[in-house]
């Protein structure tokens, strides 16, 4: 443990020390299946792109926004806030021994964003004027919108910085044996000179070698923009539904959204890294890193408690408190949102559970479950436009966000295997071999 | 709680909170809205005039039609397409007149377009300002040349204006603008008011609008429901209603006087004022981040001690 502290320094650095390759067949049986989905998701937005919005979902001019935002930008955006929970805890709190947790973190983040800020270029109709989003004269800086589109952009850039650690690590450490041996079968059928190509990947990991040092001194800065960005468009996906005063029902509507939507995007975060952290541990094999799990579960409960107490004392505030107790559809909902999140952080509370991988497990569900309803009882079930309007999503863009979560996950199964992203093992070795 | 670990929840709870914890507070402690530009052009529709001839109807694709990307809809029960039969506003229609029956004897038209807000959620919401609102004439207009397609100003409407274009693989936003770009450039009035045949479309100024709907009310105080639509709700709208039938039997929501759009930028302002807020918070993160590093190394054991936020017993 002391050794991992050593230097407790940015990503590259260290990274010898703490993050491993997981060494594993990449082909899977998963693999297939979520090639799968992935394949008829992608076939789905062509569709889309061909025969208009219309033609793949129930989205209604009462119901503009649907699965896609709901789902894909608001959901999916929180549930990728683990890389920002984890780097505040690791940065800012300075508890440098999680360190080991932030290259997956950021790696799902990553993931989380980027495939976020796809499905809105497919969700919105007209993708190829976002880039007045460049252009100084159109900037609307009274919309919520705006804000989000570019710090998510931002965002995105600054995990993709923070993770290129990984990568030149990998540039300077491999011997390229994977594509000799792709070159060697191949090299006939394209055309390719097998000794100029590798020449190229050499040079390739002289460069990652050059930049590795410099990329570090100035990482930190890069690393608290990260922080900062979340911080500012995870409450401002809050404030995009404060202008719905008249179609959003009141249980949700509040002027505290946007505070709400911040509280709720680190606790979803934090027991997200909880989730990954075991999930992978299961499905690669490894021991469970239980010392850095029961610390993050301890932080979840005091968010949560926090995020449960405005709830409460807005409600009663704004004398909501018989809509929220009338056991009606909304009520139902609200009940629903706020049992999980309550049941799972009262649970946590207690030490001998955060010990357990399986409580850790039930408690991070629950909490990322009752988070996520929260999101989508604002962004969708507590919308309601007026008379006549209903929507429940259709198959096709049902399959679309299935497409792109599956995406995620592909992505992230096979990065894991390509670059050290997964804490190192101490005193264990891989269970699987190549 | 031991002292250092109240300190380690104190920080996260104040990060949580920085530039946060103000916003709502300020915003929710109310504040007056701000009077009506009664200059602004606008329509008045009184529905008791109106005979339900959809001439307006006509007119408005007739002259707005190729700037407007509008068409004609047709009705299932007509495959000779002899008829524009919109059941409701859509991407292809900006304006649309409708028949409300209450009982056989109570019964009345109802006109729907663009309200043309004085506050309007649509151009607040919109991220790139393909919304806007004209400062003099006060017209909300579109334009599809800057529209991404995002829909915000859909969900901002609370009369379900803008309509999208769900069936098209190019598609854009349509609403009312006041014919602004076609009929009100060339002739200056707006095309539905110019052909309609009652008067039940009265084209002008905000001001000389209320003044006539306020006439009509002193003197026929009988015929009206005793309200002009518009004159205060969300803040007040440029098009107004008089009309028999109660206004939401109309399909015009009860409404508050104060605008949305006062209300969400209002906090979204006070976050996000001089971006002071998000360069404060970036500065004292890196400032704590870069002294954390420093100080890395000899403090492994103070870091043991904290590490489960002070409630575990140091292992
Ligand atoms: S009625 Fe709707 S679309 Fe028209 S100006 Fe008001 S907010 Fe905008
Ligand atoms: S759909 Fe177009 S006009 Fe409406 S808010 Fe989005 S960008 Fe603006
Ligand atoms: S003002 Fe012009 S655009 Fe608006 S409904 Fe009348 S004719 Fe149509």
């Amino acid at each position: 443990m002391l050794k991992n502290r050593r230097k407790p320094m940015m990503g590259g650095s260290m990274s010898h020390d703490e993050y491993q390759i997981h060494k594993a067949k990449i082909l899977t049986p998963a693999f297939w299946v979520l090639l799968t989905l992935t394949v008829i998701g992608f076939a789905l937005i062509a569709v889309r792109f061909i025969w208009g919005i219309g033609a793949v979902s129930n989205l209604s001019d009462g119901y503009p926004w649907g699965i896609w935002i709901t789902y894909d930008v608001a959901t999916g955006t929180a549930i990728a806030c683990g890389g920002y929970a984890v780097a505040i805890l690791i940065y800012i709190r300075n508890k440098m021994h999680y360190h080991p947790l932030i290259r997956s973190a950021v790696l799902t983040s990553l993931f989380g964003y980027g495939l976020a800020g796809f499905s809105v270029m497919v969700d919105v109709g007209r993708p190829w004027n976002a880039y007045n989003f460049f252009v100084p004269s159109q900037w609307q800086a009274n919309s919520a919108m705006f804000e989000v589109a570019l710090c998510v952009m931002a965002y995105t850039t600054v995990l993709a910085i923070e993770f290129l650690p990984a990568v030149l690590t990998r540039l300077q450490e491999t011997n390229w044996s994977r594509a000799r041996s792709f070159l060697e079968k191949y090299h006939g059928r394209f055309g390719l000179d097998t000794p100029v190509v590798l020449e190229k990947l050499e040079k390739l990991g002289q460069r990652a070698l050059w930049l590795q040092p410099r990329l570090d001194k100035v990482l930190i800065f890069v690393i608290v923009l990260g922080i900062t960005l979340p911080t500012m468009h995870q409450s401002s996906l809050g404030s995009l539904l404060l202008i719905a005063s008249t179609k959003l029902y009141p249980l949700w509507h509040t002027g505290f959204l946007p505070l709400l939507f911040l509280i709720n995007c680190m606790f979803i975060g934090y027991s997200i890294a909880i989730l990954e952290s075991i999930i992978s541990s299961y499905g690669f094999k490894r021991p469970f890193e239980i010392d850095q799990l029961s610390g993050l579960a301890s932080i979840t409960p005091y968010l949560t408690s926090i995020w449960l107490c405005v709830v409460v004392g807005d409600l009663v505030w704004r004398g909501q408190v018989a809509n929220a107790l009338r056991f009606d559809f909304y009520s139902a909902f609200f009940l629903l949102e706020f049992g999980l999140v309550a049941t799972g952080s009262l649970l946590l509370f207690s030490k001998k559970r955060r010990q357990s991988p399986r409580w850790l497990f039930i408690t991070a569900v629950l909490i990322v479950l009752g988070g996520a309803l929260y999101r989508f009882n604002v962004y969708l079930i507590g919308f309601n436009p007026g008379q006549g309007w209903r929507y429940f999503p259709s198959l096709a863009e049902l399959m679309i966000t299935v497409g792109i979560v599956a995406f995620e996950i592909l992505g992230y199964q096979v990065l894991v295997k390509l670059f050290p992203v997964l804490p190192r093992l101490h005193g264990h070795e891989v269970v699987e071999k190549v | 709680m031991s002292q250092k670990s109240r300190r380690e929840f104190l920080k996260l709870a104040g990060l949580a909170g920085a530039g946060l914890v103000a916003a709502p507070a300020v915003a929710l402690a109310g504040h007056p809205v701000a009077g009506a530009n009664d200059e602004e052009l606008g329509m008045l529709y009184d529905a008791t005039k109106c005979v339900g001839c959809k001439a307006c109807m006509s007119a408005c694709k007739r002259v707005n039609g190729d700037y407007g990307s509008l068409s004609y809809e047709q009705a299932k029960f007509d495959p000779d397409k002899l008829w524009d039969a919109p059941q409701d506003l859509t991407g292809s229609t900006r304006t649309l007149i409708k028949l409300v029956k209450d009982t056989p004897k109570e019964w009345s038209y109802v006109k729907y377009s663009c309200m043309h807000c004085q506050k309007p959620s649509c151009v607040s919401v919109c991220p790139v300002a393909a919304m806007t609102k004209d400062k003099i004439t006060g017209i909300v207009d579109y334009n599809k040349n800057t529209c991404i397609g995002c829909r915000y100003c859909q969900i901002a409407c609370a009369f379900n204006i803008p309509k999208f274009q769900w069936e098209k693989a190019i598609p854009q936003i349509v609403k009312c603008d006041l014919c602004k770009n076609t009929n009100l450039k060339q002739k200056g009035i707006s095309a539905c008011a110019e052909v309609c045949p009652t008067g039940a479309i009265m084209f002008g100024k905000r001001k000389d609008l209320l003044a006539e709907a306020k006439k009509r009310l002193a003197e026929h105080p009988k015929q009206y429901v005793n309200h002009i639509y518009g004159e205060h709700e969300l803040g007040g709208t440029n098009h107004l209603y008089l009309a028999a039938l109660q206004f939401k039997k109309l399909g015009l929501p009860e409404l508050k006087g104060e605008a949305p759009a006062e209300f969400s930028e209002k906090i979204q302002h006070t976050i996000y004022k001089g971006f002071i807020a998000p360069i404060a918070l970036y500065s004292t993160l890196c400032f704590i981040a870069v002294r954390n590093m420093k100080k890395g190394n000899g403090h492994a054991e103070e870091q043991k001690k904290t590490d489960d936020g002070g409630i575990n017993e140091p292992r």
